[in-house]
């Protein structure tokens, strides 16, 4: 796509460029940086979002409180002179013990002042310990946790999204073309299959592929014995991942191809188009400069949309296949009720949210060139 | 009423169309059928029913009809109860002691052995239960006494795990297979059944004036009702049927107050523009971009999982999702043309504009995406019924999903119970979007013309 952006620049436009490349860089930078400060706004309100519901139910704090009250029991129990005073003079010990603890943390002073400093810990992603899980090397700090099983997500994830963005923009490319053909309407029948998300696909699947036929695992990442050498490795991974990817593409593949095919249909019927054919253009670059060129930001976003909601189903879909990623261990976290493992991913999903979205409005910047213009108006 | 009809007339021509419109139809047919059959209350006490309701169900079994697709029958569950049978031989040996003998008797055909073998008691006394002496007679003659066991009230006697008989009688075989093995092959490794008439005579004495028992034998077959049953012997019809008025209302309810109120508040904002609109826009574009799952998820985990604030929820959260930005561009047009131009002329107030020539200018516009947003609301309860977080009281499509996953239905070759829900569920899925796609195409001018 990027190459696309700078060699296929409409003409008008290089010269622009040429003429005074720091406005246009500029446009670009300023444009990057709002689009960025915006997003950390977004995160941040989201982060503020789940630390509400998260102490609006009063866990973190009652937690936090509870694990207090349990370090100063032990304590109380270790200590020999005290336990053999009464009881009232012990309860009367551990209220105080308590209540110098828990202003030490800060814990006696407004909820509101508390959210803000739980804000803070969140976004610089200080997410504390686990109450039960683990990572695999033992550590129970959450943000350990969280990255040992990111890169599980991000492969998965990250093949699914550019697989079924290739295949959707080719394939609704090629089908506007033959538009009304056979396998035109064939493919914009299976449309409506997108009504059911992935792991409802995965379902099937691992019914048919792994229980009938049992060519291919049920879940999971890797062989039992994990394989030694890389190539082995790889391969196995690649095995375990066909099953989700077919999932995410049935579900994901015919909307995206019907709502593009849709973009490029009213492309093609615009008059520069017919121009450029009464001009006898040739049809591969009457669609690439004529046709997908324009289409592209809206394409664009319409992607950013879809992958926002392809982030939340990955949860799913992860757990149906034991992924071992982020999506299952959210799963576990609400099976074990990790309470800080929970808010952990939570920020972790905002941040990767955003982060996408950030990328994909710097390729939309590169693509379309109103922005480096700066004739952008709201999207 | 015309334009109803009108609007019919044009759908006709899409066969995607009708079919889907067949289908939403048979479902409401279905949810209505299930609303009248078993009432909402009963409903939820079945589904919630300790294993009492169902104690004669087998567990994990497929349904009936999978029979008519093979050729050896699988058994079906038998119960013979001695409450039946109305003149029972009585002998009575002193004051308050008395016997009465009764015989419960079956025909099995089957080439296979049950599921399981209980005898449940039902005891009337005040202080002493009466006591059952259990024997089991073969086609071929054969008597096996079985545990002499005492009729409490609720008893229960599970034969097929009694562990004694299994060891005394038939040699460490297990006595669902010994009670009905060939005597000859019941050490081979693969016994066959002895196929004819049983009986098991019950000799019940109670030790009271007035005192009675009674027993009732539960042969538990390999097959169950129409649909099947769970782990929990529930007969799952009754979480089928059930599904289908909760899943519509939940899909429907969801995009009624999705799509209505940011129709609205898209309305709104574009007509006073300014900061209103501005601020409508900053919080859309926040919103869109907020982890709606992990949200749902949280308070799913933390506060309630009653089905219907989740749904008040995913309605709050949704309002200001990206169909707000369509609306707006769609009302952009609306604002300027000349009938509002007209309205303002005769001295139309904010509100009766918007109202009045606003909203009712774009609804049917609107329709084609309120079709097919219907089915992501019920495959959303699904997804978070299927992490666990489903309304624990009622039966939903995506609970018998989840019940079915935790069981490990899918290893284990469990269906039916997967297949069920499952298909049900893309069936809506299908019928919804498939209307929705085929009214995008009439209501949408611009892909007419394509």
């Amino acid at each position: 796509m990027e190459q696309d952006a700078s060699s296929d620049v409409m003409p008008t436009e290089k010269r622009k460029k040429r003429f005074r490349p720091p406005r246009s860089l500029l446009m670009l930078g300023r444009y990057t940086l709002m689009r960025g400060f915006a997003l950390i706004v977004v995160v941040a309100v989201g982060v503020y979002l789940t630390v509400m519901i998260a102490n609006m139910g009063g866990y973190v704090d009652e937690i936090r409180k509870g694990e207090i009250r349990e370090k100063v029991g032990m304590e109380v129990r270790a200590n020999r002179d005290l336990l053999r005073k009464p009881a009232s003079v012990i309860n009367k010990y551990i209220e105080e013990r308590v209540a110098i603890e828990e202003k030490r943390l800060g814990l006696d002073k407004p909820f509101l002042m508390r959210s803000f400093a739980y804000l803070g810990n969140a976004l610089s992603l200080n997410l504390g310990r686990a109450e039960r899980m683990t990572s695999d090397s033992g550590s129970s700090e959450v943000r350990l946790i969280i990255l040992e099983r990111l890169p599980n997500s991000l492969a998965l994830f990250g093949s699914a999204s550019v697989i079924n963005f290739l295949l959707a923009v080719f394939l609704a490319l090629f089908l506007s073309r033959r538009y009304g053909s056979v396998l035109d309407r064939a493919i914009i029948a299976l449309a409506p299959l997108s009504a059911a998300p992935p792991w409802f696909y995965g379902i099937f699947l691992i019914l048919i592929f792994a229980g009938i036929f049992g060519i291919l695992p049920y879940g999971g990442m890797l062989d039992a014995p994990p394989p030694v050498t890389t190539l082995g490795y790889v391969l196995s991974v690649m095995k375990h991942m066909v099953l989700p990817l077919m999932a995410w593409l049935i579900s994901g593949v015919f909307i995206a191809i019907y709502t593009w095919r849709t973009f490029f249909l009213i492309h093609s019927s615009e008059d520069y188009v017919e121009l450029a054919k009464a001009k006898g253009l040739g049809s591969r670059m009457l669609e690439r400069r004529y046709i997908l060129r324009p289409a592209l930001p809206t394409v664009i976003t319409n992607f950013a949309l879809m992958i926002i909601a392809a982030w939340q189903g990955a949860i799913i879909t992860e757990t149906i296949f034991s992924w071992p990623g982020l999506g299952r261990m959210y799963y576990n976290a609400i099976g074990q009720f990790d309470t800080p493992v929970i808010i952990g991913l939570t920020v972790i999903y905002a941040y990767l949210l955003a982060l996408t979205v950030f990328s994909l409005d710097i390729v939309y910047a590169l693509v379309d060139p109103r922005v480096k213009l700066g004739a952008e108006g709201s999207q | 009423m015309r334009r109803l009809k009108n609007a019919y007339a044009t759908l006709k021509q899409y066969p995607s169309a009708v079919g889907g419109l067949a289908v939403i139809v048979l479902l409401i047919a279905l949810s209505i059928y299930a609303v009248i059959s078993i009432p909402y209350d009963k409903a939820v006490f079945l589904w919630r029913g300790s294993e009492d309701i169902w104690a004669e169900n087998p567990k994990y079994a497929p349904p009936v009809w999978i029979n008519l697709f093979r050729s050896e029958k699988l058994p079906e569950t038998i119960v013979r109860d001695t409450a039946d049978i109305p003149d029972k031989e009585q002998e009575v040996i002193s004051s308050t002691i008395a016997r009465t003998t009764a015989i419960l008797e079956f025909d099995y055909p089957y080439k296979y052995f049950p599921n399981e073998i209980t005898i449940f008691f039902d005891g009337d006394y005040s202080t002493r239960a009466p006591q059952v002496a259990l024997t089991w007679i073969t086609p071929d003659g054969r008597e096996i006494p079985l545990k002499t066991a005492s009729a409490t009230r609720n008893g229960r006697y599970s034969v097929w795990s009694d562990r004694e008989l299994e060891r005394a009688a038939f040699g460490g075989v297990g006595p669902a297979i010994g009670l009905f093995a060939d005597p000859d092959t019941l050490h081979d490794p693969q016994p066959v059944v002895l196929q004819g008439t049983y009986k098991l005579r019950v000799q019940m004495t109670t030790f009271e004036e007035g005192s009675t028992g009674d027993a009732k034998l539960v042969v538990f077959g390999q097959v169950a009702g129409l649909a099947g049953t769970d782990h929990r012997r529930r007969d799952l019809t009754v979480g089928l049927l059930w599904g289908a008025p909760i899943a519509l209302s939940f899909g429907l309810l969801a995009a009624v107050g999705a799509t209505a109120i940011s129709f609205v508040i898209a309305g709104i904002g574009t007509w006073y523009g300014g900061w209103i609109d501005a601020a409508i826009q900053r919080i859309t574009e926040v919103n869109m971009q907020l982890p709606f799952l992990p949200i749902l998820i949280l308070i799913g985990t933390f506060y309630t999982t009653s089905i219907w604030l989740l749904l008040a929820v995913i309605i709050a959260l949704s309002i200001f999702g990206a169909q707000i930005k369509t609306y707006r561009a769609m009302f952009m047009q609306v604002k300027n043309s000349p009938y509002i131009e007209a309205a303002r002329a005769y001295g139309a107030g904010n509100w009766r504009i918007i109202t009045r020539y606003m909203i009712p200018r774009i609804a049917p516009v609107l329709i084609p995406g309120f079709v097919i947003s219907i089915p992501s609301y019920v495959f959303l309860e699904a997804s978070l019924a299927l992490l666990g977080l489903g309304d624990p009281t009622l039966p939903t499509w995506g609970k018998m999903l989840n019940d079915s996953y935790d069981s490990g239905a899918l290893y284990k070759g469990y269906y039916w119970w997967v297949l069920e829900p499952a298909i049900l569920l893309v069936v809506t899925g299908l019928g919804f979007s498939m209307l929705g796609f085929a009214l995008d195409r009439v209501f949408n001018p611009r892909l007419r013309g394509l």
